[in-house]
């Protein structure tokens, strides 16, 4: 499954690096290497909402403080 | 509100404008030749002796804008008709001269080259004179005149001379494109080619980027440039002109600068690779040195190939100050990974030719690199930057001492002695243009207030270091 965090200008300043390594280390830590690709891009168009984060096609948005809830939430579930 | 320094570089920018207005429309081929008149319009002229030179000029001009002459591989070029032959005679005594009694220049002078006439007025014999200018030193009345050409002077590696016909000509073996010339000459007949149309090409086709997307990688010079509206407004600029994402080359700075602290450890001694015409410079002139330059793509290579790993369909789009940088994306090594490179200059030329007045746009974000990646714009950042990073990925016991060479000259002083194993320190930066890229041929404006925008720039990112700003590139 792969996830994708924005790291564009928008969500940068928003955190997207405190989200990114945060999903690195819940990853990391249920031991999920294997079935999560982690991957980053600039910009996925809604910046607005940022820090956008997409689980292969879907759209979520997540901020430093809801990493840990997006992923019990939301990736944990679709695995 | 001025947006350049010089007439000469406005009215490039009324060409590339023009060009561009017709690409955007789909009718160039129609109107190509058409564009000297629109320019130029009715019988009187404004700069040259009649309006079909200045409009034959113009041609030429909008030949360039188009990519120019392909069978030369330089990216800038002399417009042959443009040159003004200046004189090229060296030292000359003027009509300044009072004819005074005290003939400091004739007893200055090393080669007894000068004699007084019966006014007491002094000559300067050409056939013993060496140039060296004392005379013109003790002069009380600066009476004597250096009629030096501003292309010869502006080109320190001496890659500029006087072409049979008496117009300039650059010679391609040792030229590095730095684009000195093109910035110095005052009648504008050196200039750099543009790609501009490849652009404009490439960002109609994307589709509204629904094809591929057209990413643009912005120069940290940026920041000292488009001075009468907000950095904010130039990147929505960028992006109301159609592409996708702007981001920042400092971030691909940010990249370098931590692996570089990692070859420089190892190596124990290196030049800097960022700096287009200083590597040029080094191919050209010092090939026995060839293996001290940094093995890491340039920041503009190495954030354009970042982009291209993660979305192997999309187009990067070089903007900087920098004419070398044209030169550089050509190369097999980076072409790649930027498919085209414009300056500042023609990005004011594409706002314009789609009528974007970016003071009256809504403010957008350009953030991504540390304070270390965006000083890389001016001299002594790429220094402080390596120093940063040696810091940071623990490498502090290595003796740094780097040498900064601000202009070509001090690049040419530190590489004869390096290659002379007598360098004074163990990292040469090389800058070719004296301060660093804010002072790069294809700014719109040049000033003492440059540097100062980009250090600004740098303490306003929002990443504080290098390892933090590179962080965010490891997944």
């Amino acid at each position: 499954m792969k996830v994708t965090v924005c790291i564009g200008s928008s969500c940068h300043i928003k955190g997207s690096r405190r989200v990114v390594e945060r999903l690195q280390e819940l990853i990391d830590e249920h031991k999920l290497g294997e079935k999560i690709e982690l991957a980053g891009t600039f910009c996925l168009g809604m910046c607005q909402t940022g820090v956008n984060v997409a689980i292969e096609e879907e759209h979520f948005s997540v901020t430093p403080e809801t990493v840990d809830e997006f992923f019990n939430e939301s990736v944990m579930p679709r695995l | 509100m001025r947006k350049f320094d010089t007439k000469v570089q406005y009215l490039k920018y009324k060409v590339l404008r023009e060009v561009a207005r017709h690409a955007w429309n789909g009718d160039l081929l129609e109107h190509i030749t058409d564009i000297p008149k629109t320019i130029v319009p009715g019988k009187t002229p404004t700069m040259r002796c009649c309006v079909y030179k200045e409009r034959a000029i113009l041609a030429e001009r909008v030949k360039l804008a188009g990519g120019g002459d392909r069978s030369n591989p330089n990216v800038v070029e002399v417009i042959d008709i443009a040159c003004d032959d200046c004189p090229a005679g060296g030292y000359a005594v003027s009509d300044s001269c009072r004819g005074c009694l005290a003939h400091r220049c004739e007893d200055v002078c090393p080669r007894n080259a000068i004699t007084i006439d019966e006014h007491q007025k002094a000559h300067i014999d050409k056939s013993k004179c060496i140039n060296c200018g004392k005379c013109a030193q003790v002069c009380p009345y600066s009476a004597i005149i250096n009629h030096k050409r501003p292309c010869e002077n502006s080109c320190k590696i001496k890659a500029i001379s006087m072409s049979e016909s008496g117009s300039a000509h650059i010679d391609n073996d040792k030229c590095i494109s730095c684009g000195a010339c093109v910035y110095q000459c005052p009648f504008g007949a050196i200039s750099d080619k543009s790609y501009i149309l490849d652009v404009i090409d490439m960002i109609k086709n994307s589709e509204n980027n629904k094809k591929y997307k057209v990413y643009a990688v912005v120069a940290p010079s940026v920041s000292s440039q488009f001075v009468y509206a907000k950095l904010g407004q130039v990147i929505k600029g960028m992006k109301e002109l159609g592409f996708y994402h702007v981001v920042e080359a400092a971030l691909g700075a940010d990249m370098v600068a931590y692996s570089e602290c990692e070859e420089l450890y190892q190596k124990g001694f290196l030049t800097s690779s960022c700096c287009p015409a200083f590597v040029a410079y080094i191919e050209k002139q010092f090939p026995a040195m060839k293996p001290h330059i940094s093995h890491n793509l340039s920041p503009m290579a190495t954030i354009a190939k970042y982009l291209k790993e993660k979305d192997e369909n999309c187009k990067v789009i070089f903007i900087g100050p920098c004419t070398a940088k044209k030169a550089e994306f050509q190369k097999e090594a980076v072409r790649k990974y930027i498919d085209s490179v414009i300056t500042f200059e023609e990005l004011q030329a594409l706002f314009d030719s789609r009528d974007i007045d970016i003071m009256t746009l809504e403010e957008d974000v350009l953030d991504n690199a540390s304070y270390f990646g965006r000083i890389f714009a001016r001299s002594g950042g790429l220094s402080d930057a390596v120093k940063q990073g040696l810091a940071e990925r623990g490498f502090s016991d290595f003796d740094y001492k780097p040498i900064r060479c601000d202009g070509i000259e001090e690049c040419k002083i530190a590489l004869l002695k390096a290659s002379k194993n007598k360098a004074d320190g163990n990292f040469i930066e090389g800058m070719a243009c004296v301060g660093g890229c804010i002072n790069g041929a294809g700014c719109l404006t040049h000033g003492d207030k440059n540097k100062a925008d980009v250090d600004k720039y740098g303490m306003e990112a929002f990443e504080k270091t290098i390892s933090e700003a590179v962080a965010q590139l490891k997944i």
